[in-house]
């Protein structure tokens, strides 16, 4: 089963510290696989901490670490992860004619990923 | 730790675009890397705890083989001059003067020559020159501010000493007791780290930053607004009025903008929305509207680029003259597009945060980079150039992201070459290369080509 969610990449204090360290280094990428997601959410897809998803939409999709954030910090519907090589998987290249892609705000699906 | 030591103060971290500098730094000269640094944020930790002399490390390579530097130089120059749709991208962590001579290089061979700015606050940049800006200093907004908002972006994570040193906490001229005078407003879908500095948090619903201040225009000229507001975007009219009115009756007000707006749909509408808001209390109380810009000096190449061709990044030389085109001649649409046929990346790791068919076709061209460490990009990179690091090796100037010139104060010596010594290298031969190819090509006579910069 797979739920759609809109995917936020962004800067985390961990992300800014590990590039420091290296970005072909464990903990960078460690750090830009991992995805929060709402608590109630994760209930729902019978998701605990530190299981797999996949992540999937039209331009790719990437395989991340998921772990639980309160429901009153992370909406419903929307997950967050440092970006990184990751989620330049899920980036589309059309930047609407001003040189942007779109970065945030990505439409995917999210899936768990038995083991 | 050895008893050989030295203390440089009021250094410069150059992580972020806060360029805080007061840094106190303790050096250990033997082992040559910094031990402590005070008065730094965690990022800036980590900046110069992780900045350290790789001394095996090769200072250049041709296809992952070690050459000496010059011979990295010539290879780097003849790949530049033999492409037709050469790019030149990365620019934000390193210092003007390494700028200036990246810009001469795209210049003489008729490249395209972008900054990281175009996957940043690009869409920011097309709002300026739509909209305009009303700006301020950070020692403006620390002095002066008495309303401050955040909109789109989590400065406790990405710029921690914010708050502390320019903009909630710290006590001004007109504003003494520091935070107690000011009221902070947060707008974010999310709640992050920076939530608790906020007395107003506000969550639109996604993708709806736009509609969110549109309304508040619309109420700050007095407009009224449908019942539906908050059904539409997740904000309660009360709400919107409340901000409205406290921005009109504020003595000076200031809105800090991030990734949140430029990133998500509507992208350059966005920022413009804001600037409009802003100019648009000017007539009721002084108001600002400020960019909270990433990397180190990425203020510093929206500057340096806009100072020499006009336009601060999406340029591209090819017909001998400067032309600016977001949307063409942005590294992210050259590359997806397979326009490019060569690019030199300087201080920048686009194969780790592009998008993936720009990463693609980056991967198939010649590149040459210049970076401090190895990254994503310079692992496939056709010449490879180890560089020291800005701000703790090597001086310069750096631009604060309220456009304020800082200059750098290093802490050690490294046994690599700077941006600038490498680029200005490169410019030299490039310029010889594009001499003969020009007599080569049959023309005679004089012909006026500015001695390298």
């Amino acid at each position: 089963m797979s739920v759609k969610m809109i995917l936020i990449p962004g800067r985390s204090s961990k992300q800014g510290t590990s590039l420091n360290v290296g970005k072909l280094k464990d903990e960078y990428k460690e750090v830009t696989s991992t995805l929060e997601m709402n608590t109630d959410e994760m209930a729902k897809m019978g998701l605990v901490d530190g299981d797999k998803v996949r992540l999937s939409n039209e331009t790719g999709e990437t395989t991340v670490t998921c772990i639980g954030k309160k429901p009153e910090d992370l909406p419903d519907g929307m997950v967050f992860i440092p970006y990184g090589p990751p989620s330049s998987e899920l980036m589309a290249s059309d930047t609407a004619g001003c040189g942007m892609p779109l970065s945030k705000h990505m439409e995917v699906d999210i899936e768990k990923i038995s083991t | 730790m050895t008893e050989n030591t030295k203390i440089i103060e009021n250094a410069t971290c150059t992580f972020c675009g806060c360029v805080c500098d007061d840094m106190i730094l303790t050096v250990d000269l033997d082992e040559k890397k910094i031990i402590k640094s005070k008065n730094a944020c965690v990022l800036g930790r980590a900046w110069f705890a992780e900045h350290t002399i790789e001394e095996d490390a090769p200072a250049a390579m041709i296809d992952g083989k070690e050459v000496s530097i010059e011979e990295a130089i010539e290879e780097a120059a003849q790949t530049l001059t033999k492409a037709k749709f050469p790019i030149t991208y990365g620019l934000s962590d390193t210092t003007c003067e390494a700028q200036r001579q990246a810009v001469a290089i795209t210049d003489r061979i008729k490249g395209n020559i972008d900054t990281t700015t175009s996957v940043c606050h690009g869409p920011s940049g097309l709002a300026f020159q739509g909209v305009g800006e009303s700006t301020s200093t950070l020692g403006e907004v620390k002095n002066r501010a008495d309303l401050v908002i955040y909109w789109g972006g989590n400065p406790a994570e990405s710029h921690p000493r914010h708050f502390g040193r320019y903009a909630v906490t710290p006590k001004g001229m007109f504003t003494p007791r520091g935070k107690k005078d000011r009221t902070v407003v947060l707008v974010d879908v999310r709640k992050t780290k920076s939530s608790p500095v906020a007395d107003i948090l506000i969550r639109p619903k996604p993708g709806k930053d736009f509609e969110v201040l549109w309304a508040l225009r619309a109420l700050v000229k007095g407009k009224k607004l449908s019942d539906d507001i908050e059904e539409r975007t997740g904000v309660p009219l009360a709400v919107l009025q409340d901000l409205s009115d406290r921005m009109k009756n504020c003595r000076f007000g200031v809105l800090f903008f991030g990734m949140g707006l430029t990133m998500t749909r509507g992208r350059h509408f966005n920022s413009g929305a804001l600037l409009a808001l802003a100019t648009d209390l000017n007539e009721f109380t002084h108001f600002v509207a400020k960019p909270v810009r990433g990397h180190g000096n990425v203020t510093g190449a929206d500057n340096v680029v806009s100072w020499q061709t006009g336009y601060p990044f999406g340029v591209n030389f090819s017909r001998g003259y400067p032309r600016f085109n977001p949307g063409e001649f942005t590294t992210v649409d050259t590359l997806a597009n397979a326009h490019a046929d060569a690019a030199m990346i300087i201080a920048s790791d686009p194969a780790s945060n592009f998008p993936k068919k720009a990463i693609q076709h980056l991967k198939s061209i010649p590149i040459v980079v210049l970076d401090t460490k190895c990254t994503e990009t310079s692992k496939d990179a056709h010449v490879a150039f180890r560089t020291s690091t800005y701000g703790i090796n090597t001086t310069g100037t750096v631009y604060r992201m309220d456009d304020v010139p800082i200059t750098l104060r290093p802490a050690f010596e490294s046994p690599f070459p700077d941006d600038e010594t490498i680029l200005k290298g490169i410019n030299k031969r490039v310029n010889e290369l594009m001499l003969a190819k020009h007599y080569a090509s049959g023309a005679s006579g004089e012909v006026k080509v500015a001695a390298p910069v």
